[in-house]
């Protein structure tokens, strides 16, 4: 240990001493937990920035795999959900997510400081300026949810679409499910038993996955996706080094996503989950790349970054209760998961992205993983452990078989839920303004037809010939004089 | 006047330029052209899917030059276009009416190529 560290571990042990009533005034120990407050804050400030940030990762990445024309829709598309849905949450998302009854918050309409909201046990308190701070983390993680949903929709949905459907989501759908898991909802007392989803496998990836595959049924296939006989043709994106991008950002935003969701920087827990998380991912990319390649032989970019998003995904559930041997398994299977979900799904439904297999058939897999694998050291109050603490370990049987029933529950039921409220919501949307362009406003690409300019002129408008300069004649009888031409600037 | 128009592979492009305009004819086009012939198409992996694409590009280059310039053309293509595999792509020759060169309204064979000038 260095002399540092012993440095820092007597002061700890000096703090400690402090807080001790009798050794020391109240006033330290009040200030001391004001300042725990603090820096867990401040670590949640981070975690939520990151997380912020992921908003750029589903950006880069739904733009790499859309094609040149609708590049510059996929920037606008962001941009819109992500600030509607922030005033969404605001006004009733973050009061629906909160504590209420058994199935909706039912207190901070248009949060703000000094408002009275639930306190969870019956009683109220005063929102503070930290309360302020695990709203809008609550709030990134909505915007993520909401993120994926459009993945499945790229390149032909209409953008009167986002609007009505990102509104509902922000303020009803994403905080039901939500607040059924972390706000005292349905799913948080099964039987006696909580569900375990530590960062959202299931209220976040799920619920987004389902959206898009409520708005995919509604919306049908990408003009040209499907041969006369029905057979899937592969419509490339236009630049795997901007999925490569989404990719990276998507996973260090992760780390936010995971790492902040302990909360605390108690014991410094989050390390473990954070390394959790790096452990999953790493195997994703390495199980779906190894599965693509005995498939195809090919080493495949994209399916590769599918993989890294699905072991990402599939931990999410599971990095705060699993022990790290299991968060490789998490991660490979889900990497698997993934690409045969791709191929499968692919020859029903258009999904542009994979958002369906990454973060739909992955959050599944996540959160019964979680049934499997929590270990009893990390376990939620009243949770039972996994199945393989049942079976090798010294857990009841029984305790953990319950345990993961009650995680495919929360699986069915968020399913379920989404499922059903989004076709609402998208049958009134495509019974009122429509859920697709035209097909010509298809085949001219959704920059030019929903936002009246190009991603990438350069690709689409003829440019201007540069005069030219400093251009030496070759050859003896070369005009040598540059000659002015009207087309020229 | 005959305008010979030419279907190489991409590499073979810069050797002929640079020759061509040794021996005095420096006014050549060229256009990224995609098609297919004998050689096959690309097989491509995307995500697992297998992406078939049935065409190949090649570079179309086009010259137009007085009638007696013909062959010398044609055979210095010839000398930098051929591999001897498949794919190596196709001259056509066929005959111009009439050149115009726009600056000047020029017309005839002194247009086609500067040095004629």
């Amino acid at each position: 240990m260095s002399v540092k560290k012993l440095g820092m571990a007597s002061l700890l042990t000096l703090f400690a001493a402090l807080a001790v009533p009798g050794l020391a005034s109240a006033g330290v120990a009040e200030d001391l937990a004001a300042k725990s407050t603090e820096l867990d804050m401040a670590f949640i400030a981070l975690a939520c920035v990151l997380v912020l940030f992921m908003q750029a990762g589903f950006m880069f990445l739904e733009i790499g795999f859309s094609r040149m024309k609708n590049a510059g829709a996929g920037v606008m598309k962001i941009l819109i959900n992500f600030a509607l849905v922030s005033i969404a949450w605001w006004v009733m998302g973050q009061a629906i997510a909160g504590f209420g009854n058994d199935f909706f918050g039912t207190s901070g309409f248009f949060y703000h400081f000094g408002q009275m909201v639930n306190d969870g046990e019956g009683g109220k308190i005063a929102v503070g300026s930290a309360d302020a701070m695990l709203m809008l983390y609550g709030l990134a993680f909505c915007a993520v949810s909401l993120a994926i949903v459009w993945g499945t929709t790229l390149e032909r949905i209409k953008f009167g679409v986002y609007i009505a459907y990102a509104i509902v989501f922000g303020a009803i759908i994403y905080p039901v499910v939500a607040h059924s898991v972390w706000g005292g909802g349905l799913l948080s007392d099964v039987g006696g038993k909580p569900v375990m989803d530590f960062a959202g496998s299931s209220v976040v990836h799920l619920t987004g996955a389902v959206g898009g595959l409520a708005a995919l049924l509604l919306l049908g296939a990408r003009k040209g996706k499907y041969a006369a006989d029905g057979s899937p043709r592969a419509i490339p994106g236009h630049s795997m080094p901007l999925v490569g991008l989404g990719v990276m950002i998507l996973w260090i935003g992760w780390f936010g996503f995971n790492g902040g969701s302990t909360f605390a920087t108690a014991d410094s827990f989050f390390g473990e989950v954070m390394l959790n998380t790096q452990i999953a991912a790493a195997a994703g990319v390495l199980g779906a790349t190894i599965v693509t390649y005995l498939k195809t032989k090919s080493l495949d970019v994209g399916m590769a970054g599918n993989g890294a998003i699905a072991g990402l995904v599939g931990i999410t559930a599971g990095c705060g209760f699993v022990e790290t041997w299991a968060s490789p398994i998490i991660g490979f299977v889900a990497g698997i998961v993934v690409v045969y979900g791709v191929l499968t799904i692919e020859k029903y439904l258009d999904d542009p992205i994979g958002a369906l297999s990454a973060h739909g058939l992955a959050g599944i897999w996540g959160t019964v993983a979680v049934g499997l694998f929590a270990s009893p050291r990390l376990i939620a109050d009243g949770a039972g452990a996994g199945l393989w603490y049942g079976i090798f370990g010294d857990q009841s049987f029984s305790s953990t078989l319950g345990q993961l029933g009650v995680q495919t529950l929360a699986v069915v039921a968020t399913f379920v839920f989404v499922f059903v409220v989004s076709i609402a919501v998208f049958s009134v949307i495509k019974a009122t303004i429509g859920m697709r362009v035209t097909e010509a406003e298809e085949d001219a690409g959704l920059d030019i037809a929903s936002h009246g300019m190009y991603g990438y002129p350069e690709a689409f408008i003829p440019q201007p010939e540069y005069p030219s300069g400093d251009y030496t004649p070759s050859m003896a009888g070369t005009p040598v004089a540059p000659v002015e031409s009207p087309n020229q600037a | 006047m005959k305008k010979i128009e030419a279907f190489i592979r991409h590499e073979a492009f810069e050797p002929i330029r640079s020759e061509l305009l040794e021996k005095g004819f420096p006014s050549i086009s060229i256009l990224e052209a995609k098609g297919s012939g004998r050689q096959k198409g690309i097989v491509e992996q995307y995500r697992g899917s297998t992406v078939t694409v049935n065409v190949r590009p090649k570079l179309k280059l086009e010259i137009v030059v007085a009638d007696t310039d013909k062959d010398l053309i044609v055979e210095t293509i010839l000398r930098h276009a051929r591999t001897g595999e498949i794919g190596d792509g196709k001259i056509f020759v066929i005959p111009v009416e009439e050149a115009i060169r726009i600056r000047t309204g020029e017309r005839g064979d002194e247009v086609t190529q500067v040095h004629v000038e």
